[in-house]
């Protein structure tokens, strides 16, 4: 279990195959992976998030980067 | 990376140094075979990584053949400075009239290298410094251009030679200085460097050290030398701590956590940073610490390899506490080494505010360390404490 990063995928994202495509290309870490046909968050790399955004500007509000070490404030 | 005296000459005589006859044997017989070829005197040398090989019996001379095979054997079984050798190097014996010492290495101070020679060698060169400083030069010159023999001619020089004896001394030292750069090397020492009774002048004895990073740029040198890429030269065999060191290391490819030494003291040390490594084991030892380990951590590594290097210093038996302490960091992120040192504690089952002596990473991203400190209630101090004072308030948490 990640100690101080979580990432939350909404429902949204599982119906857009190219936006899943583009999360799992675009995180630097591999947070995302594609699980047959649904995209999750990979545990072993969550606390490897370097909190780049580069998943939220592909995503926007439909991915959200916790910081549980900071009163669960999301990554803006 | 130390080469043995006999590899250390194969790559003098790639550059021309005049050099006596010799033959590296790995049996008694071979030695015998060796000694034969040359066909007069010979001396044996012990090849080993360490010094003190006349001292401990490791140096003996032969008159013919047979006695050269004896004398071989005696130096294979002998171990020096628990080193084995890896064989004997069979040398032609030359009279020998004058001895001078040359060696090509850093000057930390100039940060340029530096020649130093001396028209008294065979001898401890500190001794010669110590006793005789008008009898050793030392000239730095710049690494990034082309070396100029006219360099080597005023280290020769300016300690008063002249003559027959400046000319072929001038070209040994260049070519000990090109050395040194083409190879690499942290040394490239010739001692004794000698005029023979024929005026002539030779290399007798010679000590290179190459920069372990260079293993891969040197590769075809390493080749034509036959040194496996297994055959790491270190003084003393590899703990078990320091291999477990290296996996950590060589198991993700982000940022470094090299150099792992093991050392007998109480104190884990997570460390690193544009030689703060070095600054901050001094400034622990300064204040009366015994370091468990010495590291090299940064270059931004992954919070799995922080946490893995942490859980390693935390497995040496004796560690109750590390202390994390890094030079002002730009290219690592404070807060990733903060999530893993921590993630290294509770993987350890330790309680970070506990084992965390102090943390002091100040630089990029140190604001989100501070908050992951807080969180679990580690000791943080910025960069308005220096690393001394950090290493300080360290050892004074270890309570010895």
């Amino acid at each position: 279990m990640s100690l101080f990063i979580t990432v939350e995928i909404a429902d949204a994202v599982q119906s857009d195959e190219a936006l899943k495509k583009q999360l799992v290309e675009v995180c630097p870490v591999d947070i995302f992976a594609l699980d047959g046909p649904r995209l999750t968050a990979v545990e072993n790399n969550l606390d490897e998030c370097t909190l780049c955004r580069l998943c939220l500007d592909a995503a926007g509000d439909k991915v959200a980067v916790i910081k549980l070490y900071d009163g669960n404030a999301r990554l803006e | 990376m130390r080469l043995y005296e006999f590899e250390a000459k194969q790559v003098l005589a790639k550059q021309g140094v005049p050099l006596p006859k010799r033959t590296f044997a790995k049996t008694p017989e071979e030695a015998e075979a060796a000694a034969a070829a040359i066909a007069g005197p010979v001396v044996l040398k012990s090849q080993v990584l360490s010094g003190g090989r006349m001292k401990a019996g490791g140096v003996l001379f032969a008159d013919d053949p047979q006695t050269a095979k004896t004398h071989a054997a005696t130096i294979l079984a002998l171990e020096i400075n628990g080193q084995q050798p890896a064989g004997v190097l069979v040398e032609e014996r030359r009279n020998i009239a004058q001895e001078y010492f040359a060696a090509v290495t850093w000057d930390g101070r100039a940060k340029r290298p530096v020649i130093i020679f001396s028209d008294m060698g065979g001898i401890d060169i500190e001794e010669v410094a110590e006793t005789h400083p008008d009898h050793i030069s030392r000239t730095t010159f710049s690494p990034s251009r082309p070396f100029s023999d006219y360099t080597a001619k005023v280290a020769v020089a300016s300690v008063g030679v002249t003559g027959n004896e400046l000319a072929p001394l001038t070209r040994i030292v260049a070519a000990l200085a090109r050395t040194f750069l083409q190879y690499d090397l942290t040394l490239a020492e010739i001692n004794p460097l000698v005029k023979l009774d024929d005026g002539s002048i030779m290399a007798l004895d010679s000590h290179m050290d190459m920069e372990d990073e260079a293993r891969g740029a040197q590769r075809t040198l390493l080749t034509e030398l036959a040194i496996p890429d297994s055959d790491t030269r270190q003084a003393r065999p590899p703990t078990q701590f320091e291999i477990d060191g290296a996996l950590v290391d060589s198991a993700d490819t982000r940022g470094v956590a090299g150099r792992v030494v093991e050392f007998d003291g109480d104190m884990g040390l997570v460390i690193g940073a544009g030689g703060g490594s070095l600054t901050l084991f001094d400034a622990v030892r300064g204040a009366g610490g015994k370091p468990a380990n010495y590291c090299e951590i940064g270059g931004n590594p992954s919070v799995n390899k922080a946490a893995n290097l942490t859980k390693l210093v935390l497995s040496k038996p004796g560690v109750q506490k590390i202390a994390v302490m890094m030079n002002v960091v730009s290219n690592t992120r404070a807060d990733m080494m903060a999530r893993g040192v921590i993630k290294g504690c509770l993987d350890a089952g330790r309680v970070p505010a506990d084992t965390i002596a102090i943390f002091r990473i100040p630089g990029s991203w140190e604001e989100e360390a501070v908050k992951i400190l807080q969180q679990y209630g580690v000791e943080y101090v910025d960069r308005t404490v220096s690393m001394h004072e950090a290493a300080g308030r360290a050892v004074a948490k270890m309570g010895n």
